[in-house]
């Protein structure tokens, strides 16, 4: 009984669709706005409505001009690494300092008085704490001030510009304009990155963003370019440039990632993705002044401890790993020596080395991990082991110290350059990689943006060291 | 509107504001659902955060939340579970990222749905705001940005706009903790049912149309006399939503 009356609605809704025509959405759509036009007119008073809007205008003006947009986004992506290379820097030597040459002799020392068995003692203090204290170390300082000025300038509204700015690129390049949100949300995160892509509604063009967000800089790889850029690239100038020379580096190679992400929207939205690229509208939001220390505030707690956070409980099992395959023997060597040797071939012709491939591996999880794991495995087979053991990663709490031991491993510019370009373009991260999943429902979709950039990165890193050694 | 009469003091939100609690997460054994609802980046997240002590990531750009949040906090020893839906320009548009804020204050029934406007830009803030009136009669409208709305001297009558509207209308600057209080004082008492609005409906449509949702609206109403918007049912079966007409047959939503 029911069931016929409400079919009777539906055919009653059918034919009355037929008697008011196909105006029906636009008539109530009009309806809508001159009944909001009544209501405002009645409600509203506007005294002097220029004044604000003339100075956010004035602003967009200069901010978003052909002449001046690109400029001022580059200096304020230069700034910001700028605070974050020079600020990080004392704080990351304190931390290293009270972490790995207070802490670690004092719990060293509690070991062996209690008589713990020198495997545990080795597995838990040498690996586990080592592990954690170097993420720490080489983390907690970068992000603490990358991530709350990167918040300050979305408070402040200034994200929406950028995607004003390059949204003709994308427009080239096939892929969605909204995609410059996403890849800004990427250079904090690209797991956060990914998920941000949601704003995208056509499905071709949110799948170009998922996979191309990888090649926005995330926060586990900028303490990576920070350092190696300092340590090889500031030496070979002289030393009153050489911060100059670090930074160029590092922001060299985030737009390097940039024009990356470009290229590749480019390739996708030609071959496997095609499609015509959609409108859309995108309100430029008014400049608000960030509540200063509500951002900080939050940002630190929430964004900057997470990510840590993360970040350790990576490091922990993964120093754990290090430490076993260090100090597990087949045969006459350890796994690790074994790992490293076996890939130093494909190492050498992507200029980098067996080390350098194998810490990628066990950065699977977490790319805060490599630098640390890289510093350990050169002290193994360098055997330069400052007297601590194998598998143990110690006390390197100075830039100049790390270079002397990544020098005795056989680096050179090559070999720094090529950890740079290797750090941007390889798989994501296994935070990143699930989400991806978890995004696209798809595992075809979750591979091809795992892989892509590894291959990209192979072919870059290879080409790169086969014309370095065939001119330098 | 109605509001029933009460002594000053309790009608103030001050009398009540030791009575709030911020939950957090814990949104468990809930007395009541609010929706926040309302165009992209007019601070929606903002005052969810206010309410809730949570700190759901806000920033200055529209479609910063894409995933809905949940959160609660308890006034007056009743316990409210706060949905932060992702900002829309429309309900009527079946885009994709609007169909987490659609649906559920469409089949959520929120007991109240705090539609958060950006002062300065109400004009076209309403247009979100009138269609959601269409649905829900339990409706609160937080007037945000007032501060920016103050250095654009731009001056609302909220009287007035609430009499044209049919629902409370409060102003706050969610950013600096401005009407909170009186925002949650609203929302209990709509809660509660001690304010009944009386939600404004649509009117500046053709004749014709107007039959026509009237005759439609009826006939929902024969067979699901319970149901409070039979006259946005109405205007989606003329629409032709498939979604609707399934539902419709099912009687899912009822």
């Amino acid at each position: 009984m029911k069931n016929k009356n409400i079919e009777h609605i539906i055919s009653l809704s059918n034919d009355l669709r037929w008697q008011i025509g196909d105006e029906f959405h636009d008539n109530l759509a009009e309806g809508i706005y001159a009944d909001a036009a009544e209501i405002v007119k009645d409600s509203v008073h506007k005294t002097d409505e220029k004044n604000k809007l003339r100075l956010d205008a004035r602003i967009d003006k200069i901010i978003t001009s052909k002449i001046w947009g690109f400029p001022i986004m580059f200096l304020i992506l230069a700034l910001v690494l700028w605070l974050t290379i020079i600020g990080a820097n004392y704080p990351s030597s304190m931390l290293a300092g009270l972490l790995l040459d207070t802490v670690h002799p004092a719990l060293k020392a509690f070991a062996s008085s209690i008589g713990m068995p020198w495997w545990l003692d080795g597995f838990l203090i040498d690996g586990v704490y080592l592990a954690v204290a170097w993420v720490i170390a080489v983390m907690l300082p970068p992000m603490a001030i990358f991530f709350p000025l990167f918040t300050l300038l979305e408070d402040f509204g200034y994200l929406p510009r950028v995607a004003f700015n390059l949204d003709h690129l994308f427009k080239l390049s096939g892929a969605h304009g909204k995609q410059a949100l996403t890849m800004s949300m990427g250079f904090g995160c690209n797991a956060a990155g990914v998920v941000a892509t949601r704003i995208i509604d056509s499905p071709r063009e949110r799948l170009i963003a998922i996979i191309t967000n990888n090649f926005s800089l995330c926060n586990g790889r900028w303490p990576t370019q920070i350092l190696i850029a300092t340590i090889f690239v500031g030496a070979v100038v002289p030393n009153s440039f050489s911060s100059i020379a670090s930074l160029s580096a590092v922001i060299g190679i985030a737009i390097l990632g940039i024009f990356f992400m470009f290229l590749v929207s480019w390739a996708l939205s030609k071959t496997v993705l095609k499609g015509e690229v959609s409108t859309f509208n995108l309100e430029l939001p008014p400049y608000r002044p960030p509540r200063f220390w509500k951002t900080i505030y939050t940002s630190l707690i929430d964004r900057t401890i997470i990510v840590l956070w993360r970040a350790i409980v990576f490091a922990a099992p993964a120093g754990a790993v290090i430490w076993l395959i260090s100090n597990v023997y087949l045969g006459d060597q350890s796994m690790a020596a074994w790992l490293i040797s076996s890939l130093d071939g494909f190492g050498f012709l992507l200029g980098l080395n067996g080390v350098i491939l194998v810490a990628y591996i066990v950065a699977i999880p977490a790319n805060e991990i490599v630098i640390p794991t890289i510093l350990m495995l050169t002290v193994l087979v360098t055997g330069i082991d400052g007297g601590a053991g194998a598998g143990v990663m110690f006390e390197l709490d100075s830039v100049s110290a790390t270079g002397d031991v990544l020098r005795a491993g056989g680096w050179t510019l090559l070999t720094a350059i090529n950890l740079m370009l290797f750090s941007l373009l390889h798989n994501p991260c296994s935070t990143t990689i699930y989400t991806i999943y978890k995004e696209t429902k798809s595992v075809k979709w979750t591979v091809v943006a795992s892989i892509l950039p590894v291959i990209m990165g192979f072919i870059v890193t290879f080409l790169v060291a086969q014309i370095w050694r065939l001119f330098i | 509107m109605e509001v029933k009469a009460k002594s000053a003091c309790e009608t103030c939100s001050h009398f009540n504001a030791e009575g709030l609690k911020r939950l957090g997460v814990n949104t468990t054994e809930v007395d009541f659902v609010v929706a926040l609802a309302g165009n992209p980046n007019t601070g929606k997240s903002t005052v969810f955060n206010a309410l809730t002590g949570l700190r759901q990531h806000t920033g200055n750009w529209p479609g910063k939340t894409v995933t809905r949040a949940e959160g609660a906090f308890e006034y007056n020893k009743e316990k409210y579970k706060l949905v932060d839906l992702p900002g829309t320009y429309s309900l009527l548009s079946t885009s994709e990222d609007e169909e987490v804020a659609r649906n559920f204050i469409l089949f959520g029934k929120p007991d109240v749905t705090v539609i958060v406007v950006d002062a300065s830009r109400l004009e076209r803030n309403l247009n979100l705001v009138l269609q959601i009136l269409e649905i829900t009669d339990r409706a609160v409208l937080c007037l945000n940005l007032m501060d920016e709305a103050e250095r654009n001297h731009i001056e609302i009558d909220t009287r007035t706009l609430a009499r044209y509207l049919g629902i409370p209308v409060v102003p706050t600057s969610a950013r600096y903790d401005k009407g909170i209080p009186e925002l949650i004082q609203t929302i209990s008492e709509v809660a509660n049912g001690k304010i009944i609005c009386k939600p404004h409906r649509i009117k500046n449509i053709p004749k014709n149309i107007e039959n026509a949702v009237q005759k439609l609206s009826l006939e929902i109403k024969k067979e699901y006399p319970e149901i409070a918007n039979s006259r946005w049912i109405a205007f989606r079966l003329l629409e032709g939503d498939e979604h609707i007409i399934e539902l419709l047959r099912t009687g899912e939503f009822v």
